[in-house]
């Protein structure tokens, strides 16, 4: 899936060798600015590495076409992006960037349900609380079915109980529908949990668990 | 125009009493402004009497070299213009748009205009030119200027929210819309506002010193509408030049979002 060697980020990432499998769940481990967020933006192409190469799929990441790839490796940022509008307009905002076919309001619904949100379509977005607001940025990334979710923790506003029960029903969907997850966690018991591959980046240095 | 009157030197003098009394207040107030105010005074009166007679002396020796002189001149002056007024941070790259935007859509409107609506024979005829190029200019200099401060305060202040869109699968034209849109929006509002209360609230410039020099105010009108239609032409024309090159000064050819 996923192949990096001898990939340097400025000063903040440099790493040797590192594989991230297909159809794995996939839990990124580190302290905050040990450089987790910086790996996933290279491998969204948010930012291009300054050494090495990154390969998806066996394909050079830098030859491909930055939005193609975006649109198949989807990032879920840290601090959840609210667009201005209701919250239909929020989880649906992303199948337009992608230009992918909109979905029902009873696909919306179970994904909400999986999130545990419970809100009005029509509601404004930004009146959400900040867990609220975390839970529907990540229902919006699985709306969009992607190969690959590059997940930065996408469960730390909410409390421990609420967080295992959600990222249970997402790991359990992602197996069904055979998508990759790679996730940035700050807990340790999540990750020893659900992960089939475990990794920590230590001072912008991978070592392997 | 045997009607005009002709200011005297002393005439011109006694209008000078308001910057005295403005000085006085601000003496009296403690304002520190004085300095700016006689700086103002200064330049405004050596820089009209300077134009007075270099409109003279090419009005009596028009020729289209010194029309063409004049509007590089004023194009040079409002592009400088436009990078002091606007206080934030210009990439070299985001510059080349904003002059590329300016002379081609303020050249583009007064050419439509001069040739097509004035119908301007000879076409350089610097009575005409100069003055319709001065308003063409000015005011979308004035555009332009509130479409680079919201477009760039607005990438710099929604960075979060472009990138989440990126992160998406946004084109960076998808990305960048809301603010792109806000831009033009807030750079030809003032034009469209000040079209609402022409003639009502005030009187516009070029109107009134038609009129006080002896035209019909018929005729006055009938400029004073066509040049407002230019000049509202010549703001949108140059905005969206500008914010629909400008925003992808922002984004590399890899799609990413650099500032």
């Amino acid at each position: 899936m996923f192949r990096l060697e001898g990939v340097k980020y400025k000063n903040i990432l440099d790493i040797d060798k590192l594989y991230i499998p297909k159809n794995k769940i996939t839990c990124i481990l580190g302290k905050s600015g040990s450089g987790k967020t910086t790996l996933l933006k290279l491998l969204n192409k948010l930012i291009s590495c300054t050494q090495g190469e990154i390969y998806y799929n066996d394909r050079l990441l830098k030859k491909m076409d930055s939005i193609e790839l975006r649109r198949n490796v989807v990032m879920l940022p840290q601090v959840p992006a609210i667009f201005p509008g209701t919250v239909k307009d929020n989880l649906l905002i992303g199948l337009k960037f992608s230009e992918k076919q909109l979905v029902s309001d009873k696909k919306i619904f179970e994904i909400l349900n999986m999130v545990h949100l419970n809100k009005d379509l029509t509601e404004s977005a930004e009146n959400l609380s900040g867990g609220e607001k975390q839970r529907l940025a990540l229902a919006r990334v699985i709306l969009m079915e992607p190969e690959v979710f590059l997940l930065d923790e996408p469960s730390s506003a909410l409390d421990e109980d609420t967080e295992q029960i959600i990222i249970e029903k997402l790991v359990r969907y992602t197996k069904k529908m055979n998508q990759t997850l790679i996730m940035v966690t700050h807990s340790k018991k999540i990750a020893k949990t659900f992960a089939d591959n475990i990794f920590e980046i230590r001072k912008g240095k991978v070592i392997n668990q | 125009m045997d009607n005009v009157i002709d200011l005297q030197i002393w005439q011109m003098a006694a209008a000078y009493i308001f910057v005295v009394v403005l000085l006085f207040i601000v003496r009296i107030k403690g304002i520190p402004r004085e300095k700016e105010i006689l700086i103002s005074t200064l330049r405004m009166t050596l820089q009209l009497i300077l134009t007075g007679y270099i409109l003279v002396y090419i009005f009596n020796n028009s020729h289209p070299l010194y029309t063409i002189l004049v509007i590089g001149i004023m194009e040079v002056f409002a592009v400088y213009n436009i990078f002091k007024r606007v206080k934030v941070k210009l990439t070299q790259k985001i510059k080349e748009v904003i002059a590329f935007s300016m002379v081609t859509g303020t050249i583009l409107s007064l050419f439509y205009f001069i040739l097509v609506v004035i119908n301007l024979s000879p076409w350089y005829e610097p009575r005409y030119f100069i003055p319709i190029a001065g308003m063409i200019i000015g005011n979308s200099m004035t555009g332009i200027s509130l479409g680079v401060k919201k477009l760039v305060d607005g990438i710099n202040e929604q960075k979060h929210l472009i990138e989440a869109a990126l992160m998406l699968g946004a084109t960076p034209k998808m990305a960048a819309k809301p603010i792109v849109d806000n831009a033009f929006d807030s750079a030809i509002l003032p034009t469209i506002n000040s079209m609402v209360g022409m003639g009502i609230v005030f009187l516009p410039g070029m109107m009134t010193g038609q009129v006080l020099s002896g035209v019909s105010p018929v005729i006055a009108i009938k400029y004073q509408i066509v040049i407002m239609l230019g000049v509202l032409g010549s703001v949108a024309l140059t905005v969206i030049l500008f914010v629909q090159l400008g925003y992808k000064t922002f984004f590399n050819e890899e799609h990413q979002l650099h500032i």
